[in-house]
């Protein structure tokens, strides 16, 4: 288990807004440790029983907080990422949709500099199954188990790890990165926690076309990985140059090409499923 | 969002790039009026948004206005990749002496824009990465610090770019301004002249446009041109769904961009040819589910559809009352398979029990199914 356990703290950001609540409500039902919100104006207030402050500053004064996470609207979000940053919380999950991408260029490099880590933006969040979730995946379909998992993608995250549950294999922590063009944490920089974590045998990656992330992260399990990981690519078939649904996902010129993906993941000798099920096949394998 | 060159010429002109003198012209007679507005040899050009206009014939030099009228009366009309051209930029002709490359995009694996520089203008920049990637001289520009006139410079000197080292140094330091002011995704001077009097000027533009940031660009919003998309891509994205048309025959609707994606990929697997990508979105209720199906199947290309949900945030028995609905309003007159798994499958599989919905427990079996119900590559 990596970056999230139960005991984490957690203050949400944007609480008040319709989709802050209907999540807060479900992670508060999955056991995750929600101490406090903040919406700028809306301090003094209350959201099922949490307090609610004006600003990521006076809701440190008064908790003790590990994470936060983040539904302020896409205009908005990446100067709450830099709030939380400035506050000195030290992991900032950002699930909104949408932000500008120069927002997001200027954002993540003053938040690494400040010293946390930020998963997202457009990403369904972390979690450590049956332990916490800073996310909004449906945390149903996440048994506990074996493999760590990193993913582009929402949907086909929880399809995966349903697959993997049911198959009795199960998954320790999933991190979803993100699908925007510039994301706070790639595949790269999460490997190295999975490498060193005792409960994880095994990492899937799913990742998709756009970007070079996958390549990098290749060339980093091909260095150092101690663990059998697993790849998948999505969006083998899309044409070049359109944006398929996630603003990452997209061929431009000769980069984020499948080709290339599937290239460097056979250069690392990582194998690659097709399918959904053939990720819980090649698991098992390399689980021996 | 992409900008036409006159339209990412006017952009440049306002942060100070030297750009020709010209005007935009919707018929022959305009045309003419701006050549003689101008006095000099013109150059006329489609403005079409789609590469390789030149070689299309969509460019074209004029020495008169009476030239100009003929020559744009050529271009106007004319189909240039399926588009058809509908204004042409009439801008007085260059004399060049030398032609560079000034483009800005952004790196992702650096997380910062990147400034590229050649020597070599007025062709094919992704070639020219190709085939030479030293001939393009890369500069990262710090978010926080912007891009200064000592560092253009120094690129400048770097690169081996000849003529005024201070206006061409003035001219990058613009061309990021206006990529940071109008939040470009794209901004490309190619070719970047230095003309045979010493000028430097922006002979071509491209810029392209971030769209998530065009809520703060209202002016730069309008732009968008309904006609230049296709016109389901326009329907689809009022009902706020991400689509994009493809060439083929099974329409793919599906819950989240990677399941999404991972669909057109099995049914490309199995022989099939997707129509379309379609994603409804995190936590769709019915009449979402029926606006989808509305719009693909408005596609005369679609032959079956293929409906791939997995519940989370989505319900799948939502899902099922919207094609449900689509079905008793005789909207559903393809084939349509399903698949549901997840959040409220059960409810969804009893609410679909009986109806000429085909349903598959796996994304694999229902790829199979349309493909066979609609037939394979055509």
């Amino acid at each position: 288990m990596i970056l999230v356990n139960r005991e984490t703290r957690v203050l949400v950001q944007g609480i008040t807004g319709r989709e802050g609540q209907f999540h807060t409500q479900q992670m508060l039902e999955y056991g995750t440790k929600v101490v406090a919100g903040v919406t700028p104006g809306k301090g003094g207030s209350e959201v099922l029983g949490l307090p609610v402050y004006d600003t990521v500053k006076e809701a440190v004064a008064h908790h003790a907080i590990d994470a936060s996470i983040i539904f302020v609207p896409a205009p908005a979000a990446a100067d709450a990422a830099l709030e939380a940053a400035h506050a000195g919380i030290p992991l900032i999950v950002l699930i909104t949709e949408g932000i500008p991408t120069l927002d997001m260029v200027r954002a993540v490099e003053e938040i690494k500099a400040l010293g946390s880590r930020l998963i997202g933006g457009n990403c369904p969040g972390i979690i450590s199954a049956e332990e916490s979730k800073i996310g909004i995946m449906p945390g149903h379909v996440f048994k506990r188990g074996k493999v760590g998992l990193i993913s582009r993608s929402g949907t086909l995250t929880y399809e995966a790890a349903a697959a993997l549950s049911q198959a009795g294999i199960g998954t320790t922590t999933t991190v979803g990165i993100g699908g925007d063009p510039v994301i706070g944490t790639t595949f790269k920089d999460l490997l190295p926690l999975f490498n060193e974590d005792p409960e994880t045998e095994a990492v899937v990656l799913i990742g998709e076309i756009g970007g070079s992330d996958e390549e990098e992260a290749a060339a980093w399990i091909k260095a150092n990985m101690k663990k059998p990981v697993v790849g998948f690519i999505g969006g083998r078939s899309a044409p070049k140059g359109k944006r398929m649904g996630h603003a990452g996902a997209i061929i431009m010129g000769n980069v984020g090409t499948p080709e290339s993906k599937l290239k460097a993941f056979a250069e690392a000798g990582i194998p690659v499923a097709d399918t959904i099920d053939e990720i819980v096949e090649l698991v098992k394998k390399a689980l021996g | 969002m992409n900008l036409h060159e006159y339209q990412a010429k006017e952009i440049l002109a306002r942060y100070g790039v030297p750009v020709p003198p010209g005007k935009v012209a919707y018929t022959p007679d305009e045309a003419k009026r701006i050549a003689e507005e101008l006095g000099k040899r013109v150059v006329i050009k489609a403005q079409v948004h789609v590469g390789g206009r030149g070689k299309a014939g969509g460019v074209k030099l004029a020495d008169t206005p009476a030239e100009a009228y003929e020559k744009a009366q050529a271009i106007l009309g004319m189909n240039i990749k399926g588009l058809t051209v509908k204004k042409v930029l009439v801008a007085e002709a260059v004399d060049i002496a030398k032609e560079y490359y000034a483009g800005l995009i952004l790196d992702r694996a650096q997380k910062r824009v990147v400034l590229m520089l050649s020597k070599e203008g007025g062709v094919d920049i992704e070639e020219v990465a190709a085939e030479r990637p030293e001939a393009i001289h890369k500069f990262w520009i710090d978010p926080h610090k912007g891009f200064r006139a000592f560092e253009a410079r120094e690129m400048v000197k770097q690169a081996g770019l000849e003529g005024n080292l201070n206006k061409i140094a003035q001219v990058l330091v613009a061309l990021y301004r206006a990529y940071e002011g109008v939040d470009a995704s794209i901004a490309e001077i190619n070719p970047l002249v230095v003309t045979t009097d010493g000028q430097i000027v922006a002979a071509d533009a491209k810029i392209v446009l971030d769209d998530n940031a065009l809520f703060r660009h209202p002016d730069l919003a309008e732009l968008r041109e309904i006609e230049a998309e296709h016109p389901l891509e326009v329907e689809a994205s009022n009902y706020g769904f991400a689509y994009v048309k493809l060439q083929g025959s099974i329409g793919i609707i599906g819950n989240g961009a990677g399941l999404v994606m991972y669909t057109l990929d099995l049914v490309n697997r199995v022989g099939g040819k997707p129509a379309n990508f379609l994603d409804i979105g995190g936590g769709a209720k019915a009449d979402v589910v029926y606006n989808a199906l509305k719009v693909v199947l408005k596609d005369p290309d679609v032959k079956g559809v293929f409906l791939n949900i997995f519940g989370g945030i989505t319900r799948a028995d939502e899902v099922a009352k919207g094609v449900i609905r689509a079905l008793e309003e005789g909207l559903l007159t393809k084939p349509v398979v399903m698949r549901v798994a997840g959040t409220a499958e059960e409810e969804a599989k009893r609410l679909l029990e009986g109806k000429p919905i085909y349903m598959y427990p796996t994304s694999i079996e229902a790829a199979k199914a349309i493909v066979a119900m609609v037939g394979g590559a055509a």
